[in-house]
């Protein structure tokens, strides 16, 4: 599933390619064992990947393996883990209201905040797609964001400016909307999140701008002369020949947020609160895996995490083909 | 401002709604230009907003910091300032900027050296599982770091090393940022073949080619790499909540979410300024690297 999820904006889309003709098909070549047909050592490759195969192997295959096996376990660090088959997953769903409290929180966060994140950075990425010597300023300052929001410093000013009797709530009250503090609010809360989720549209933005400056000009060209409206080009010309860098977005900032954790975190001082309100599913993950050091009970959470974003993805993928536009072969 | 004709007139059917009426009288696109310039200059003040209101914040008392809208502080002072560099918890504030510098240091040291390493390999040389792995490699930049969570935990707990900076660097070491691979992968690929070609007929080896050839000319992507990695390094809560336990050892993200449990209203102050001083770094980046930092978001597709 992920090997499609490469940039559009870069070219090639399949595994890097022999520089020159493959080395490896032809038959009436004989080769040396341990070199390539140049007569290169290829042990010299292993050298270099060395690194990344001793983490690949032991901090990536084996944690997945070893977090599988947990998953069927109940560990809390200082015995030894004790086979319990599927009773975690069992007790996830039956018995576990929390646990689907922060299911609920979290396809809530994931379908508000990412098309609303999505559709403002298109918007702003096509206000910026105009000749000027300033769209480099702007379209840096748009994307600022993108860089801060990560920060336990930025979550913080929401919680400040969305507080009780805060920026936010002085903003509303002024024009008569009274809705209190929003952090502590068990309806409102979850919007502060959006709102910071939203707030980096910059990224995606910058993305959409590249693809923006890839469609041929003389599709619009083509537009104007027909007399087509500015809403009909969008429909027609924009649209289809941006839904690769769409779906590329959309898998993307898909997969970010159902991750989302830091926010949530400072807002509700790692509770998830008010009411469960930002029980974020990582979050609960951490409160049950390093707070009350349920490992094994962590360890299923994360695979059922890892097996959502996997079949969300496919879902989208799968969808594509009814929406997405190839021109011909290549899009560009 | 000077603005090529032909393409603003492309631009016009995108943002100003193409009316299509009067293009190319000078006045009329003047003052399209200007409402242009107006509407992302109000949305970007929207945007900023709550960057300056913090700015703002950490040099007004505490009193006025919860209610005031206003980004222009009635009296200016430092006290926050004074107050964060007292410390918290016993701590020199110096001491978290000192353990923040470390990991992200660390972090873009091995970040560098180790997917260069991996990157060559999957890009000059030729052996025999380079599709396979090349293709794993890939994958795991999708895998949400849950799921290794648990289990590297327990390693790093055997190993002794918990609550060190060895959990948050010894994975840059290793290569396991897989985006920063694929990244100079990319870079390293586009790189012509024939100083390759000619430098092994003058008999350089891999190794060589390496260091003296690839290495050189993928700076862009080596700094483009160093930046994001010290930035969000900088910014990771999530593993270093995790790994470090103890007020000594705290970065500043850690020691900033200690602020904000211990602290009642009145020492927001504090806590806005402490704030500015965790963002600072980044926004000097930001600054002296806009450029690169935007350009390889739009040719990667990187998503911070």
């Amino acid at each position: 599933m992920v090997q499609r999820t490469q940039p559009p904006v870069t070219v090639d889309r399949s595994a890097p390619q022999p520089p020159r003709s493959s080395g490896d098909g032809s038959p009436g070549l004989r080769r040396h064992p341990g070199r390539n047909r140049y007569g290169e050592r290829t042990g010299v490759a292993y050298l270099f990947l060395s690194p990344w195969v001793l983490g690949a192997l032991l901090l990536t295959v084996g944690p997945m393996l070893a977090s599988l096996y947990l998953s069927f376990t109940d560990y809390d660090l200082l015995t030894t883990p004790r086979w319990v088959g599927l009773e975690n997953y069992r007790r996830l769903f039956a018995d576990d209201p929390r646990f689907l409290a922060a299911i609920w929180v979290t396809v809530r966060y994931v379908l508000l905040s990412t098309p609303l994140k999505l559709v403002a950075a298109l918007a702003v990425a096509m206000l910026l797609n105009r000749a000027s010597r300033a769209q480099g300023v702007y379209r840096s300052a748009f994307y600022a964001p993108s860089l801060l929001g990560a920060s336990v410093a930025v979550a913080l000013v929401w919680r400040v400016i969305f507080d009780n009797g805060g920026v936010v709530d002085r903003a509303l009250s002024a024009v008569g909307i009274h809705t209190g503090g929003w952090v502590s609010s068990p309806r409102y809360a979850l919007l502060v999140l959006v709102a910071l989720g939203v707030w980096q549209f910059g990224a995606p933005m910058v993305i959409f701008l590249a693809g923006l400056k890839q469609i041929p000009r003389e599709l619009y060209d083509a537009s104007a002369m027909d007399g087509a409206g500015w809403w009909r080009t969008f429909r027609s010309v924009t649209l289809p020949m941006l839904s690769p860098v769409i779906l590329f977005n959309l898998v993307l900032e898909t997969i970010h947020a159902f991750q989302a954790f830091t926010g949530a975190f400072v807002v509700s001082s790692g509770r998830g609160g008010p009411s469960d309100s930002t029980l974020f599913y990582t979050l609960y993950l951490y409160q049950k895996g390093f707070t009350e050091y349920r490992m094994g009970y962590a360890s299923a959470m994360a695979w059922i995490l890892v097996l959502v974003i996997a079949a969300v993805t496919a879902l989208l993928f799968r969808t594509a083909r009814l929406w997405v536009f190839y021109a011909g072969e290549d899009p560009r | 401002m000077t603005v090529t004709g032909m393409a603003a007139g492309g631009g016009e059917i995108l943002t100003t709604g193409g009316t299509g009426a009067g293009r190319g009288v000078g006045a009329d696109r003047r003052l399209r230009r200007l409402a242009w310039h107006v509407t992302c200059l109000l949305l970007l003040a929207g945007l900023l907003y709550p960057m300056a209101w913090l700015l703002a914040s950490s040099v007004k008392p505490a009193n006025e910091i919860l209610s005031s809208l206003s980004l222009l502080p009635r009296t200016v002072i430092l006290d926050n300032y004074a107050e964060v560099f007292s410390g918290a918890s016993g701590v020199s504030v110096w001491r978290f900027l000192a353990n923040s510098l470390v990991v992200s240091v660390g972090s873009v040291i091995g970040n560098v050296v180790s997917c260069a390493l991996a990157a060559y390999a999957f890009s000059w040389l030729r052996f025999r599982l380079r599709g396979p792995l090349f293709a794993f490699m890939i994958a795991t930049i999708m895998l949400p770091i849950h799921v290794l969570l648990v289990p590297q935990y327990t390693v790093f707990q055997q190993l002794d090393l918990v609550d060190t900076f060895w959990p948050l660097i010894l994975p840059k070491l290793l290569a396991t940022d897989a985006f920063f691979v694929f990244l100079m992968v990319q870079f390293m690929r586009g790189l012509p073949r024939e100083l390759g070609d000619a430098a092994r007929i003058d008999g350089c080896g891999p190794v060589r080619v390496f260091a003296h050839i690839v290495l050189p000319l993928s700076r862009p992507a080596l700094v483009t790499t160093a930046i994001f990695t010290f930035i969000w390094s900088w910014n990771d809560f999530l593993s270093q909540l995790i790994y470090l336990n103890t007020p000594d050892n705290y970065t500043l993200p850690l020691a900033l979410r200690l602020f904000i449990d211990q602290t009642s209203q009145t020492s927001y102050g504090a806590m806005m300024a402490m704030s500015v001083l965790t963002l600072l770094p980044i926004g000097l980046f930001f600054f002296a690297f806009q450029r690169l930092l935007v350009e390889g978001v739009a040719t990667t597709g990187m998503n911070g």
